[in-house]
């Protein structure tokens, strides 16, 4: 997979950073450039979230995508931020002891390697609270 | 708008077929849908070809010119052709451009097709490519998997609902009895519940034998205006809804993560259009990309209630004989997913079906089907009802 065609949201995904529309005070995450339910008429700003949320549900990956082949077996989930927004993540835990509902909050870490060159990538990953 | 029939159809053998190249495998569709419809390339107003990614698979684009070439409709009749790609939804994509082709009255003889050659690159480079059917700058980069994806529905469906793996395990040992009674079916073989539990895990709770496989296949239909449809046989299929709709990309924006509401939506407009229930539907055809897919999807359509779809499967429902067979084909598990050719080849079966020519899997007295086709985790779908009447 060619990462390096991402780097433009890279800072979003190191510090969670996405959108709020003040229009319907509803809370976006990846970034949006339009509110979708206010559409042209939504008001939208950046918005650092601190990352506390819970798992909506989850997966352990044991086929894994190419460049993510040294990880299996991993633990793909989707989170629910307390804001409201829900986004997809790894989360670094047994994998035994995974639940949904379960409380996570956010790390700084390594997502894997592009295909290209080797090239190392970061972001936000998901640790039990 | 005008009505549409089909009155020509051909599906080529769907699996591995390393000794086939694209262009060979669409030809033999394409031409056995003209030959099934008694018809000529002198007669064809315009192709539409549902392809999702030649690009990645083979290298190759411009793949309605290039088909439209081999079929040897460009050079002295420069037939018109179209690609059109929502991910494993181009073929239904495919066929609705098709049916509003001739609807609209533009054109009169439509080949509405579709093509994918999946087995030239490895299996892994099959499903990063696949992979772009989600959203790769959130879901792929954080590692996501089409199995991946569905295994997420399934984990929170069996978590909601009380589905068990058994239950998934029962759509997938439907459609390979399915599968076995259909000649072109890629897996062929009857399998087990201990079978499929017994599988390599790929993605918790799915294993291997929950999946589609990575296939090559060319389908191809032909409509025509149902006015003059009874000029080239005496079985034409109508055309009663076709209906489409979209969601978000990524499966983490959804409304409800075991419901695909792009289903719902298109499913709601195409029983509207066709004046139907899900009651009156004889037989289904739906996208079983994974067992939890089917099972979904049946709930979506409206042939079980939400979260009951485990348990009527389960109970042999929407087996060949039960209260409404679903996936007589073999379905996208045991007849294959040439991503592109899925939609289509759904069409098909339908087609065959009411024709009553399906048969060992034959339904009988079947009068009017419909076929589901889904683009990525549900960012598309496409619904179309067929009719042996007018
Ligand atoms: C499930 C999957 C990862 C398996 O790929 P793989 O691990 O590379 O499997 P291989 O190609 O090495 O096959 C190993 C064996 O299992 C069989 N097999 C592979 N996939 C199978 C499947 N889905 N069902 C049944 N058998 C399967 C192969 O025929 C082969 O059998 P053999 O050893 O007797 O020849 C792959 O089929 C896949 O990604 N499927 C999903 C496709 C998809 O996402 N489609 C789009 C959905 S919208
Ligand atoms: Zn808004």
């Amino acid at each position: 997979m060619s990462v390096s065609r991402f780097w433009r949201k890279q800072v979003n995904r190191y510090n969670l950073i996405g959108t709020h529309c003040s229009e319907c005070d509803e809370y976006y995450y990846p970034p949006r450039n339009m509110c979708p339910t206010c559409r042209r008429d939504g008001k939208l700003e950046p918005y650092k979230f601190d990352g506390d949320g819970e798992i909506v549900t989850f997966t352990i990956i044991h086929t894994a995508a190419e460049g993510f082949e040294h990880q299996t077996p991993y633990v793909l989930a989707i989170v629910k931020l307390d804001k409201g927004p829900s986004l997809t993540s790894q989360i670094v835990a047994d994998p035994a002891k995974m639940k949904i509902g379960m409380r996570v909050k956010p790390v700084f870490r390594k997502l894997g390697e592009g295909s290209d060159r080797g090239m190392i990538y970061y972001g936000t990953k998901f640790i039990p609270a | 708008m005008r009505d549409v029939a089909i009155i020509g159809v051909k599906n080529t053998n769907f699996g591995e077929m390393w000794e086939r190249s694209l262009r060979d495998i669409f030809v033999e569709a394409g031409v056995g849908a003209l030959k099934d419809a008694g018809v000529a390339g002198e007669n064809i107003g315009a192709m539409y070809v549902g392809n999702m990614s030649s690009g990645q698979f083979v290298d190759q684009e411009h793949v309605g010119a290039l088909i439209a070439d081999y079929s040897g409709l460009a050079r002295n009749l420069h037939v018109p052709a179209t690609r059109v790609e929502a991910a494993c939804a181009s073929g239904g994509l495919a066929l609705r451009q098709g049916i509003m082709a001739v609807a609209s009255g533009y054109e009169d003889i439509v080949v509405a097709a579709g093509v994918e050659k999946m087995t030239d690159i490895s299996s892994s480079s099959a499903s990063t490519a696949l992979a772009a059917a989600a959203d790769r700058e959130w879901e792929g980069i954080m590692g996501a998997t089409f199995p991946g994806l569905y295994a997420m529905i399934a984990k929170m469906h069996m978590d909601k609902y009380g589905t068990t793996s058994e239950q998934l395990a029962e759509v997938a040992i439907k459609n390979h009895f399915n599968g076995s009674m259909n000649p072109i079916a890629q897996y062929k073989n009857k399998i087990s519940v201990e079978a499929v539990l017994r599988s390599i895990m790929v993605a918790d709770p799915l294993h291997i034998f929950d999946c589609s496989p990575i296939s090559d296949g060319a389908s191809a239909l032909v409509l025509a205006p149902a006015d003059i449809a009874h000029k080239y046989t005496d079985t034409p299929i109508y055309i009663k809804a076709t209906a489409q709709a979209s969601d978000t990309i990524a499966l983490h924006d959804r409304r409800d993560i075991t419901t695909l509401d792009a289903t719902v939506f298109a499913a709601k407009n195409a029983y509207k259009m066709a004046k139907l229930t899900p009651a009156d539907i004889d037989l289904v055809e739906v996208h079983d990309c994974f067992t939890i897919a089917e099972i979904c999807a049946i709930e979506d359509l409206g042939f079980a209630k939400k979260g009951q779809g485990g348990k009527v499967t389960q109970e042999g429902e929407t087996a060949i004989g039960g209260r409404i067979p679903v996936n007589t084909s073999g379905g996208l598990k045991a007849c294959g997913h040439p991503v592109g050719a899925t939609g289509i080849k759904q069409a098909v079966e339908i087609t065959q079906q009411l024709r009553g020519e399906a048969g060992k899997r034959q339904v009988d007295g079947a009068e009017i089907g419909m076929t589901h086709n889904v683009g990525g985790s549900g960012a598309t779908a496409v619904i179309h009802i067929l009719s042996r009447n007018r």
